[in-house]
């Protein structure tokens, strides 16, 4: 079943990405570019990735995708018409795309463990619980009882990953957002983005 | 079964995909949302590798905390990228990529 289940989403995946490179209404694109990024936190959750997971679906296929559709209406977008310079960068756009999957597949062949399925790579709790109290780091309680029960928790341990060894980064990803609304606001006021007003 | 490999075939497509689509369409719009897709095909692929490198019986955390800083900085490219397209608009009434052209030689 979670064979069926890989394949099935792995099939939603690019076969909607492959519809937002083919549609021509934009409205088309970015719906289907929903769909595909839907399959994709699907994937995320069958690797055990469950807050990455609902990350995915909160983030890109709620807001983001929400974000260009609003732009998309804004603009009242027509659709594209080919042209003769448009075929030729679309024979370019499919052979470069043709030359880096051959390329990308036949190096992850030769990867050491490219072979491996999930079950040779077992989660488990409690040998990770009994690991942990040997370490003789701090502590979590919730987590410690989590792993103790025999349970992955998943949020937790991105949790104390983030607000543990990669507290720098994260402060550093939020100054990152606020010069991003900074940004958005300037360039987006109606005199085109001139402070001398 | 479902070995490593076949993830990093998902993601391979979806960021060939995606490359194929950023040289192809002329639309600005649809070009941005093939650059979301190319930088998910990188997640996917740092969280197969986080899962199928299990150590000490749990997935790596520190791939999937990289995962959560691409996440964040795609949404503020994102937002950033569609404030210049808007700019664009206002100013060409058009978004097509070759409607930009003042600095060709």
């Amino acid at each position: 079943m979670p064979v069926l289940l890989f394949y099935l989403f792995a099939a939603l995946v690019v076969g909607f990405a492959l519809a937002v490179v083919l549609a021509r209404n934009p409205v088309t694109s970015a719906l289907c570019l929903a769909v595909s990024f839907v399959g994709l936190a699907a994937l995320f959750l069958s690797l055990d990735a469950y807050f990455i997971g609902t990350l995915q679906v909160l983030v890109y296929a709620g807001a983001v995708m929400v974000l260009f559709l609003f732009i998309i209406m804004l603009m009242d977008v027509k659709a594209e018409e080919s042209s003769a310079r448009s075929r030729g960068a679309q024979a370019a756009g499919f052979a470069l795309a043709v030359l880096l999957l051959i390329e990308v597949v036949s190096i992850s062949s030769a990867l050491k463990r490219s072979g491996d399925t999930l079950g040779q790579h077992p989660i488990s709790a409690p040998l990770a619980a009994k690991l942990r109290q040997q370490s003789g780091r701090p502590l979590l309680k919730g987590l410690e009882a989590d792993l103790a029960k025999g349970e992955l928790p998943d949020a937790k341990l991105m949790g104390e990953a983030l607000f543990g060894r990669h507290v720098f980064h994260l402060q550093l990803v939020g100054l990152l957002l606020v010069v991003a609304t900074v940004g958005v606001v300037a360039l987006s006021r109606k005199d085109g983005g001139s402070l001398s007003s | 079964m479902i070995t490593l490999q076949h993830y990093l075939w998902v993601s391979a497509a979806l960021f060939c995909i995606g490359l194929a689509g950023v040289v192809a369409r002329r639309n600005a719009l649809v070009v941005y949302m093939c650059l979301e897709m190319m930088l998910s095909a990188a997640n996917l692929t740092l969280v197969a590798f986080s899962r199928f490198g299990v150590r000490d019986g749990l997935p790596d955390v520190n791939a999937q905390a990289l995962v959560f800083f691409t996440i964040t900085v795609a949404a503020a490219e994102v937002a950033v990228g569609l404030a210049i397209i808007l700019a664009l608009f206002r100013a060409k009434q058009r978004i097509e990529t070759d409607s930009v052209n003042a600095l060709q030689g």
